[in-house]
């Protein structure tokens, strides 16, 4: 066992961190989260350049081995920078869904565009009150001359108005719930019968409600074998929302040193906050919540190639933790910053947002604790 | 980065499991596991027989009697003590005076007492703590006068855990009462429990249980040969020896063993008609505890293959006795829960082996409420956890 980053990952994350500190400062995340599509094609193709669109998918899927450690430490500096780009729909869940469950042509024709930057992804999966049961699948696939026609709504997708392709689920038997029945297809944007009412999220990304009205696809648009598309999506679900804990662990770290720095310097009663033992053990408080969600983030990192029963508890386990502690640490970041903690002009208050929409990603602390629970 | 032992590490867990099933004697193994009272007999034969095979003093220098595991195989080999239900080694002698000594004592030290500690023909306490002197321990009092070739030592010393069972007592004194600072006028006294003038008094905790003592030293007279390094530097060797003892702080082995005490528990009380543990509500506090506790587990983790890789550890140790304990008092509290209406009933027999009355109520309901109630002690002991967070926020946070 050895939990200390090799040299190459050290060395990732300092270039990721670089790249933060010289390209990426808030005001610029500010001006691309008001973007039409909370995206900077630039920086877009400078993530395709320094190869970290490759990173999630192995050399044979024309990527860079799919190290999970790799992600982990990406997500954790794009969580620090507060990164809005789209990396988590279009790389983790529409680009590994299609290296999972597509065939070696869809592989070919999707992949190689999506990392060398050109093209970019969404997954349609979560509908109106499906909540975070991730089996909730009402919208239909009826099979039809030469393909299938697809039909329903679909909540939320983050990144749907700019994505070129939507990989869409879609359910070709039983009803909403069952995990049998549900298939996974690859729609173009600009297909007939599909719209997209798009918006801003309240932590500065995009995300729209894809509505699908007898949408028309070819039988080569399915991605695995029909009907059993369901532990395809719930192992790349796991592995996003693994990273999306990374990036919680990187949020929660940067909100855990402003804070540290502003009850430093901040003058109360003609002393600094920090030196009042209150304050002081409650930024005790705050780095163990960090230590513990790194601690755990990598856990489950390590065990996404484990067993599916290992994996589920792991993945979990970090996120009721993130979700709990997270929001607890987010809220003390806040209240300590006193009244500048509630204002726009302060990075702190974006960090707090996004933490906290976090936890709706792909089920929140109840869910996973149940989840957890079931799996122990 | 992998999270897989070595097949060497996995050798080695076997190897340490191989020998707790062969040498743990059942009866000490059945008072451990059902909570019962070990007496000192339990805990001077478990270490005898660890000193027989070598591994009693995992930290030592393999010169001196250590074993000259990694700090991974120390973690397991606590591991899986605990999950074989082996008592503690006494942490006095071995793990507290006796690095002291080989660090700072003299020869003449060194070889009367080393190896009577490795033994365990000597059994030892610890005179830190003092009616006035609890979390500021630099305020002790306990005065020790030279007075030609020994010291006459006056005071209290309180909290002592086992001094109704020590032979030793290794003592913090004031040496100097008029140091510019209180650190500077403490001295490192190392006391024959049977000198004239020395007298211990039980102090009952809530439990009901007798660990801890008042010891009383009136016009008791200490060789000053058995001062340990220099006079009125004492201060320095105690934090030595706060510093040495780190393996292990969060005993992770040890509350894992208590969990899955829990949920047996929880497997067999009923609620509403079924398993309490199949109620939504406690199910999800088992599951929140547990998941703190693989937090602290992995903490650890990570702590050793920093230090594996050769790197400082860290202030690591002061989270890990926070969060460690804190996890502890939670299994207790959710233990007393889970047992319901049969941790009313105080038996004191009933945690004596040999009782041979029935159980009030399912056998396991009777140490509950006794261990919650105990371990209310483990956030105030050694440094309580409001003084851990004051040292993080000094040296990490600088704060």
């Amino acid at each position: 066992m050895d939990l200390t980053y090799s040299e190459d990952q050290t060395l990732l994350s300092e270039s990721i961190a670089r790249f933060i500190q010289n390209d990426y400062d808030f005001e610029t995340r500010r001006r691309i989260a008001a973007s039409e599509h909370g995206l900077d094609p630039a920086a877009w193709a400078q993530f395709a350049d320094l190869g970290w669109l490759g990173i999630p998918f192995s050399e044979e899927e024309g990527g860079l081995g799919a190290d999970p450690v790799a992600v982990m430490i990406l997500m954790e500096q794009f969580g620090r920078g507060l990164v809005v780009e789209p990396y988590v729909p279009s790389i983790l869940l529409g680009g590994r869904l299609i290296a999972a469950a597509g065939n070696a042509a869809q592989r070919e024709r999707y992949l190689g565009d999506l990392i060398a930057g050109r093209t970019q992804l969404a997954f349609a999966h979560g509908e109106p009150g499906g909540r975070y049961a991730l089996a909730h699948v009402a919208t239909r696939a009826e099979p039809g001359s030469g393909g299938f026609t697809l039909s329903g709504q679909k909540a939320v997708v983050h990144n749907a108005a700019a994505a070129d392709f939507l990989v869409v689920s879609a359910r070709s038997s039983g009803e909403p719930g069952a995990s049998e029945g549900i298939s996974l297809f690859v729609v173009p944007r600009g297909a007939a019968g599909l719209s997209i009412r798009s918006y801003g999220t309240v932590d500065g990304l995009h995300a729209g409600e894809v509505a699908l009205d007898g949408v028309e696809v070819g039988e080569e648009a399915q991605l695995g074998v029909p009907g059993e598309a369901f532990p395809v999506i719930e192992g790349v679900t796991d592995t996003a929302v693994a990273a999306v804990c990374a990036e919680a662990v990187g949020i929660m770290d940067r909100m855990r040193e402003m804070t540290l720095d502003y009850i430093k310097t901040r003058q109360q009663f003609g002393r600094p906050l920090g030196s009042f033992q209150v304050l002081q053990h409650r930024a005790v408080d705050m780095l163990i919540t960090c230590e513990e969600a790194r601690s755990l983030a990598l856990m489950a990192t390590l065990k996404l190639d484990g067993t599916a029963a290992e994996r589920r508890r792991a993945v979990s386990a970090v996120k009721a933790h993130v979700g709990n502690a997270g929001r607890k640490l987010g809220q003390e970041a806040v209240q300590l910053h006193g009244g500048m903690g509630v204002t726009d002009e302060l990075a702190l208050g974006h960090y707090f947002k996004r933490l906290s929409m976090i936890d709706t990603f792909f089920g929140d602390t109840a869910h996973h604790l149940d989840r957890f629970a079931r799996n122990s | 980065m992998n999270i897989e032992l070595t097949s060497a590490d996995r050798a080695f867990r076997d190897e340490v499991r191989a020998f707790l099933a062969g040498s743990l004697p059942p009866d000490i193994r059945r008072r451990v596991e059902h909570g019962l009272e070990l007496r000192r007999d339990d805990y001077a034969s478990w270490h005898r027989i660890l000193h027989d095979k070598g591994w009693v003093a995992p930290g030592w220098p393999v010169a001196r009697g250590g074993t000259g595991w990694t700090p991974m195989q120390r973690y397991l080999f606590d591991e899986e003590a605990a999950a074989a239900s082996a008592p503690r080694i006494m942490p006095f002698g071995v793990n507290m005076v006796g690095p002291v000594i080989f660090t700072f004592g003299d020869a003449a030290q060194k070889a009367r007492y080393l190896p009577r500690i490795l033994s365990g023909e000597d059994w030892w306490c610890q005179g830190y703590s003092e009616p006035g002197a609890g979390s500021d321990l630099a305020n002790l009092r306990t005065r020790a006068v030279r007075d030609g070739d020994v010291y006459v030592v006056n005071g209290q010393k309180t909290w002592t855990t086992s001094a109704h069972w020590a032979d030793h007592i290794f003592c913090l004194v004031r040496t100097d009462p008029d140091a510019a600072r209180p650190q500077q006028g403490i001295s490192f006294l190392l006391i024959d429990m049977r000198s004239p003038g020395i007298s211990v008094q039980p102090i009952i905790t809530i439990d009901g249980g007798h660990e801890v003592n008042d010891v009383f030293f009136e016009d008791v007279r200490v060789p000053v040969e058995n001062l340990v390094g220099e006079e009125n530097r004492g201060w320095t060797y105690a934090k030595f020896l706060l510093s040495f003892e780190r393996a292990g702080i969060a005993d992770v082995g040890r509350s894992k063993k208590q969990v899955a005490n829990l949920k047996r528990i929880a497997a067999a009380e009923q609620s509403n008609g079924r398993p309490l543990s199949e109620d939504d509500r406690f199910r999800e506090k088992i599951a929140a505890l547990e998941i703190d506790l693989l937090a602290l587990e992995f903490t650890e983790l990570r702590a050793l293959s920093r230090q594996t890789a050769g790197k400082e550890p860290g202030t690591e140790a002061n989270i890990l006795k926070i969060r460690g304990t804190e996890i502890q008092q939670r299994i207790t509290e959710l233990t007393l829960e889970a047992v319901g209406t049969y941790a009313n009933p105080y038996v004191p027999e009933a945690l004596r082996d040999g009782w041979n009355e029935d159980p009030i109520g399912p056998e396991y309901a009777a140490a509950a409420a006794p261990r919650y109630f105990n371990w209310r002690k483990a956030s105030i002991y050694g440094g309580s956890n409001e003084i851990q967070k004051g040292i993080v926020a000094k040296l990490v946070l600088e704060l």
